[in-house]
């Protein structure tokens, strides 16, 4: 944080912020310079901040009415629906907070992707972001098992499976996991205590994130480096507040449209039967915001080096900073970045489509030219093309472009 | 000089100790953390059943559940049997012969698990008239081996006996 001259006016207020500068850090907050120039991309952060908090309220109260136990699982979820008063609006709100969550971050990951926000000084928070991310992973899947319905039970034993891939200890670790030798109750009830308890690192992070933001300051749409504070920047309140609460207020009403109207659109109803160890659905998917993911598993005909690449194609982006050596920042001045950018968005997607078809023929073709366009695109495309493209220049500061008329 | 080399000698030494015995307090304080997490003696007790195979008529199987898996007992007819044992093992990813997989040649007991991801392969279905597992797409023969898709190896046979005719015995 930079240094700070406040003082507080009154005379308790001088007193205590001598002893715990709480005053200073909401003053910092309220006056942090930011670019004038911040689209509604930048509203992404705000609005996941918001999602976070939703998600740890909603499931504090869904805990205390659920149950931990492979008996009484499933029905506890139906005394939520039923009986419990507005059971059923925590629960929707929990589960659809779930997508709206990744929705957001994917969002906030692509804009992060296209203005170059990954790009020194900001590595740090990026790898603190990815490590949110995978956090989010871990939460939501873990989360998805509690219900102990069909894709719950499925879907914990072919992930957790995943580790049985790795040789020699593979074996061992999918027992450790389970704690037994299938997925059951010994699963459920760590897997509950897990996902109470992994919001809390992610608050952390998130709190680290933002510190690591607040150094160098935010990056923006042109992606120059802009002194602070200065005609190029604006203090964050009132106008960022302003602008993310508009934004969020926006987001909210797609997420009630999904609560109210088609609050079981995203999920599974195989979910809605109750978890049976010896019958295997007919077609198992992960939630949506997974399936690139598990196409990429799948497209590979070999059960390590599908684990590898799954595993891979995340920590891969966490060298992202690295594999892209171009000293523009923003796509906007980056011609061949900005092409490739949006290639890898329809690959992207479509690897999320194959991931929910069954993986044979056409589906599988598609799923494995994805799936090496995926690892193309940052090992040898992006590479070298920031060695070899020409960037338009860039202006000299927010202001000037629109002072010249450019 | 002599006295000072001496004196940081000792101090080494005991730093070095100190940390020795430091990580060694550390990781046996922090093994029972990770160790609770593995099957508890309860989950060990369950770990035989017996099941009455009178009823099960030949081409039929049954499905059972053992430690909390599906374990497949099926009677196999004469063309199950001949080409289980037909097959070139040159073929096969994991060779195993049919022998090696089954105590009778009328009876494959085996766990109801596909080795990729551990879902519950379908019976009668698939290209090589065993079972089809619908998640990734592996084909076993009758066999229990795999024979085609991500699958690295044959369905396990768990440990089992034959207590009398009718009466085997898991685990
Ligand atoms: C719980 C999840 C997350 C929360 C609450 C969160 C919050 C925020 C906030 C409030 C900001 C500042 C406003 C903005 O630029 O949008 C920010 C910036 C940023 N975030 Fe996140 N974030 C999360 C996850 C992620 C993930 C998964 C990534 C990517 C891997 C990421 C990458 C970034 C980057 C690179 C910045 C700097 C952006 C800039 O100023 O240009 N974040 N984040
Ligand atoms: S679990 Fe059977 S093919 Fe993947």
């Amino acid at each position: 944080m930079s240094e700070h001259t406040y003082t507080p006016q009154s005379k308790f207020g001088k007193w205590f912020n001598d002893r715990l500068p709480l005053l200073s850090l909401a003053s910092h907050l309220t006056d942090y310079p930011t670019p004038k120039n911040l689209n509604y991309w930048w509203t992404f952060g705000g609005i996941l901040t918001f999602c976070l908090l939703s998600q740890m309220i909603t499931g504090l109260v869904l805990a205390m009415h659920y149950v931990a136990h492979a008996d009484m699982a499933f029905s506890s979820i139906e005394h939520i629906m039923r009986d419990v008063n507005y059971g059923w609006l925590i629960r929707y709100i929990h589960s659809n907070g779930a997508s709206m969550f990744f929705l957001a971050v994917y969002i906030h990951i692509f804009r992060s992707l296209f203005y170059g926000s990954y790009k020194s000084p900001r590595e740090i928070i990026w790898i603190l972001g990815m490590l949110i991310y995978l956090l989010m992973m871990a939460t939501a899947f873990m989360g998805y098992v509690l219900p102990w319905g069909q894709m719950s039970f499925w879907g914990a034993t072919v992930i957790t499976n995943l580790f049985s891939a790795i040789p020699l200890v593979g074996e061992s670790i999918t027992t450790w996991l389970w704690g037994g030798y299938a997925v059951d109750n010994p699963t459920l009830t760590r897997f509950f205590s897990l996902h109470y308890f992994f919001p809390f690192l992610i608050l952390g992070l998130v709190i680290l994130h933002i510190w690591a933001l607040h150094v160098p300051g935010n990056n923006n749409p042109i992606g120059i480096d802009v002194e602070k504070p200065s005609k190029d920047t604006v203090p964050f309140h009132p106008y960022i507040t302003i602008k993310d609460l508009f934004a969020l207020l926006i987001f909210l009403i797609i997420f009630s449209g999904f609560i109210f109207f088609a609050p079981n659109i995203l999920g599974h109803s195989d979910n809605y039967i109750e978890a049976n160890p010896l019958v295997t659905p007919k077609h198992i998917v992960p939630e949506w915001y997974l399936l690139p993911f598990y196409a990429i598993l799948r497209s590979v005909p070999d059960k390590l080096g599908g684990v590898v690449l799954l595993f891979g194609s995340i920590f891969i982006l966490m060298a992202l900073p690295w594999l892209d050596s171009s000293k523009v920042r923003s796509s906007i001045f980056r011609p061949l970045n900005r092409i490739f950018f949006w290639i890898l968005i329809v690959n992207v997607l479509a690897l999320g489509y194959v991931g929910a078809m069954p993986a044979e023929g056409l589906y599988l073709l598609i799923a494995r030219v994805g799936t090496a366009y995926y690892f193309a695109h940052f090992l040898i495309i992006l590479p070298v093309l920031s060695r070899i493209e020409k960037t338009q220049p860039l202006p000299l500061s927010i202001t000037d472009p629109v002072l010249t008329g450019k | 000089m002599e006295k000072s080399g001496k004196k940081s000698d000792r101090r080494d030494f005991l730093f070095t100790a100190t940390y020795t015995v430091g990580a060694v307090g550390i990781g046996a304080t922090i093994w029972p953390f990770i160790d609770q997490m593995n099957p508890d003696n309860s989950v060990k007790a369950l770990a035989t059943t017996e099941v009455d195979i009178s009823q099960i008529q030949p081409g039929k199987s049954i499905t059972v559940l053992w430690r909390g898996k599906p374990v497949f007992i099926k009677r196999r007819t004469e063309t199950e049997i001949s080409e289980a044992q037909s097959v070139n093992l040159e073929e096969l990813k994991h060779p195993e012969k049919d022998a090696d997989r089954v105590k009778k040649p009328e009876w494959l007991v085996m766990m109801g698990i596909c080795s990729h991801l551990g879902c519950v392969p379908l019976s009668d279905k698939g290209e090589y008239k065993g079972w089809f597992c619908p998640c990734h797409g592996s084909h076993y023969d009758t066999s229990g081996r795999i024979r085609k898709g991500p699958a690295p190896t044959n369905m396990e046979i768990p440990k089992y006996v034959f207590v009398d005719e009718n009466t085997i015995k898991i685990g």
